[in-house]
């Protein structure tokens, strides 16, 4: 790979890489996937899947629809149990611990990993309520608790100012964006160590997008993050680690910027110079 | 052009209009009958003193409303027997409430219009509505006191009115005491003797038991005594006066005070009059007991049985066809059993509610309650307590007809639920028993609203199974009162629909209860709407509260 040829990338990734001037040095491991088969039924959705996800830096997954990358998001939280029929070989490490392990409490374990969906999906209660989810289940039902709470988790998702004066509207109330930051939030109100995105801004309007991407950027400084696009420059402007896969496979994993600039696979550069998918 | 006409589709629409008004025109006409027949029962009529003349006999006089009339054709008058002249074409004949059963034994009286040779509306002429049998209609002569006449002739009438105020006042007085006071004694000292027959079979009766209930029962019979000498002292109160009156034949009888519920004079009264009459009957028809085997007087026993025995039955229903919903939907696994499963629940929906009446009969009422009895009650045998039909039988009974409509809905309701707000809950480390409880179920609640609003509205118009299992003509009691534990399930209730039943086809006087089938009727389908209207409003609230997600 030239420098010529990336200039020619269908995508001009190289200005935004340049842009945020990211470092590859070597981190200590979050997650760990090892061997990872799983199958719907009989249909094998993921193929002896290994990657490592460094902590405290945005992990994404890339590649056409369809190609196991939320799939594989789902296992990390074990979201994939939900699902009639699914067969799941291998092991996901959460430091240094298989969270497929027979002692894993799966309530437990997806406290320490939260999820974001693709489509906004605040309960049907006030603001208030919806943030102090989690804590309530946990038994906290201290007031002061839960406000201090609240504001920190409305102020990490950059939405407090906007809804600090209404937090016992209903939230379905809000704009999707809104309604969306709104879900991060309540994600991070029980301070999981891993936070899963899946397609977080998909549905979202342009402003909405760049606010949830500056989001993201903040929220790397105290979570690991890792997710699901399949929007390139999203990846690009935001992760610092990107892999690509296709059809249930992983193709190739890397720094951000060595993948978008200098890709080892001839399947990882036909996609990011938007040959197919 | 037919063919073009065919082919625009416009028989289509006429097609599908002429079914919706069908269907309006049975619904305003159902209920147009019901208002009509029912809401002008308690209209004060006219009452008409006829001359009356059959052929050959002698002319007689004949005092009474007006109910109805029917117009016969000459031909088929002739063919049953009537002599009819050249000249007439029909046979016009008038039915007529005369009243006065004790003395004429019937109420009612078919009349030939063609032999009426005179009728008028005299002012003096009264009707008296009595607590034994029916109505009177004659004229006041003049009014009583212990055998002595007090007053005749223009005085007798505010007289009467005077008394019988006084005479209705003290009949409250005896129904309260009766039925509050001894009442009340009655039922402590059937528990005493139960007590006593407790204690025998646990082997605990000693003399300091004895001596214990012994004194109770002396200080309930202190109070007893004190009781029936009021009591006495009423009756004769109330013995006291009676009205002296003449009937249609001149006949002269003697009504006794106590006995009558109201006097009036409806050829005098001005429509203002007559109005507060109607009020007055309105108010009696909807919070007095029943008279006269349920032909005249209030329903409040029944309207006040059917009320209890739906929210009993909303109680008892909603709980388990949730939980049954909530393990076919969320826990079990989706194949063939459940399917097997809901196409049981969904025949049970089918099958005729007669069926539930005996299974309720035979499983709840001897099986269960017999053996209830026999671990709980073995004192108070033979007489059974929950062996035998009563309120809470009834209720488990529906509350099992109804049960496939509250799965079915609610099953629906849990079908709608997004998966994404169950994924959001789980993401959060709730575990599936949290999920449920805190987003599933509240958001899922206008649909168990919906499978109860359904469930109400079948309960409380049904009949067939309750007779069966609960349901009485005449219930001494209601099921709910001051005496602990105040709510006795195993009382035997009234019900508007049996009531309705009992009245219009097993009352000696079919005839006098009709236009009261219609009044309760229509109150029958009030008390659905009522029931049906406030869960509707408190579905819209829920539903307004847990709004579904948009898009």
């Amino acid at each position: 790979m030239t420098d010529q040829h990336v200039r020619t990338h269908a995508i001009d990734v190289s200005s935004v890489l340049r842009d945020q001037k990211k470092t590859a040095e070597p981190n200590e491991t979050c997650i760990k996937v090892e061997n990872l088969n799983l199958f719907y039924a009989d249909k094998q959705a993921l193929h002896n899947v290994n990657m490592e996800m460094p902590k405290k830096k945005v992990t994404a997954y890339i590649g056409p629809s369809g190609c196991g990358k939320s799939t594989l998001l789902r296992c990390i939280n074990r979201m994939n149990d939900l699902v009639d029929n699914v067969t799941i070989e291998g092991k996901v490490l959460l430091d240094d611990e298989n969270i497929y392990d027979k002692s894993v409490n799966v309530a437990a374990l997806r406290r320490r990993v939260g999820m974001v969906f693709q489509k906004p999906n605040p309960f049907p209660k006030s603001i208030f309520e919806n943030v102090t989810y989690g804590l309530r289940i946990q038994g906290i039902n201290d007031k002061r608790v839960l406000e201090e709470t609240v504001e920190n988790a409305l102020r990490g998702a950059a939405l407090w100012d906007e809804v600090k004066d209404r937090l016992n509207d209903n939230a379905l109330g809000l704009s999707g964006g809104q309604q969306q930051r709104l879900v991060i939030a309540r994600a991070i109100a029980i301070e999981p160590e891993v936070l899963l995105l899946d397609e977080p801004a998909s549905a979202l309007d342009p402003i909405s997008t760049l606010k949830i991407e500056e989001l993201i950027n903040e929220l790397k400084e105290k979570y690991t993050i890792v997710i699901v696009t399949h929007n390139m420059q999203q990846a690009a402007r935001v992760s610092d680690y990107t892999a690509f896969m296709y059809m249930g496979e992983l193709i190739e994993m890397g720094t951000t910027s060595e993948l978008f600039t200098n890709p080892q696979k001839k399947q990882t550069e036909d996609y990011i110079t938007g040959r197919y998918g | 052009m037919i063919k073009a006409w065919f082919k625009s589709g416009t028989p289509w629409v006429w097609l599908n209009a002429a079914a919706v008004s069908t269907c309006l025109i049975m619904v305003v006409g159902v209920l147009g009958l019901i208002v009509v027949r029912g809401v002008g029962h308690f209209w004060p009529a006219q009452v008409v003193q006829f001359s009356y003349q059959e052929p050959g006999g002698p002319i007689q006089t004949i005092i009474g409303e007006h109910i109805d009339s029917s117009i016969t054709p000459a031909a088929m008058a002739k063919s049953t027997g009537y002599i009819m002249a050249d000249d007439e074409d029909t046979l016009v004949q008038y039915l007529i409430k005369t009243g006065n059963r004790d003395i004429t034994g019937a109420d009612f009286r078919w009349i030939l219009e063609r032999n009426i040779q005179q009728q008028q509306t005299p002012a003096e002429l009264m009707v008296v509505e009595r607590r034994e049998w029916g109505n009177f209609y004659g004229q006041l002569l003049a009014v009583k006191e212990s055998g002595k006449i007090i007053a005749e002739g223009d005085q007798a009438w505010p007289a009467a009115q005077a008394r019988i105020d006084q005479a209705l006042a003290i009949f409250k007085e005896i129904a309260h005491l009766e039925k509050k006071e001894v009442g009340a004694i009655n039922y402590s000292l059937e528990q005493l003797r139960l007590e006593q027959k407790r204690l025998q079979l646990n082997n605990r009766w000693d003399a300091a038991a004895e001596q214990r209930l012994a004194a109770e029962k002396a200080e309930l019979e202190i109070d007893y005594k004190k009781y029936q000498t009021q009591l006495s002292e009423l009756y004769r109160q109330i013995r006291r006066d009676s009205l002296v009156a003449t009937t249609e034949g001149g006949k002269e009888i003697e009504i006794p005070v106590a006995k009558v519920v109201k006097v009036f004079q409806p050829n005098t009264m001005s429509r203002f009059d007559k109005v507060w009459h109607y009020g007055a009957k309105l108010v009696e028809f909807l919070t007095d007991d029943p008279r006269e085997a349920n032909t005249e007087g209030g329903i409040f026993p029944a309207i006040f049985g059917t009320v209890m025995m739906v929210i009993i039955m909303s109680i008892i229903v909603t709980p388990f066809g949730v939980i049954a919903a909530v393990y076919l939907r969320e826990y079990a696994k989706q194949g063939f059993i459940t399917r097997l499963i809901r196409i049981a629940v969904n025949n049970l929906a089918g099958v005729p509610s007669i069926v539930y009446g005996v299974f309720g009969l035979g499983f709840f009422v001897y099986i269960l309650g017999g053996n209830i009895d026999q671990l709980f009650f073995p004192e108070a045998a033979p007489a059974p307590v929950y062996g035998t039909p009563g309120l809470l039988w009834a209720s488990i009974t529906l509350a099992l007809l109804t049960l496939p409509v509250v799965i079915v809905s609610t099953e629906e309701g849990l079908a709608r639920i997004p998966k994404s707000i169950r994924e959001g809950s789980l993401a959060l480390g709730a575990t599936k028993l949290e999920t449920l409880w805190l987003t599933v179920l509240p958001m899922a609640s206008p649909a168990m609203m919906t499978g109860l609003i359904l469930a109400v509205a079948r309960a409380a118009g049904e009949v067939a199974p309750l007779m069966l299992v609960g349901v009485v003509k005449m219930a001494p009691t209601l099921p709910l009162d001051g005496n602990y534990p105040f709510l006795h399930l195993d009382r035997k209730f009234m019900h508007l629909g049996f009531h309705i039943y009992d009245v219009g086809f097993q009352s000696p006087n079919v005839e006098a209860a009709r236009p009261l089938v219609y009044a309760t009727s229509l109150l029958l389908v009030l008390v659905i709407v009522g029931l049906n209207l406030s869960a509707i409003l408190i579905r819209n609230h829920l539903r307004e509260k847990y709004r579904a997600l948009e898009g």
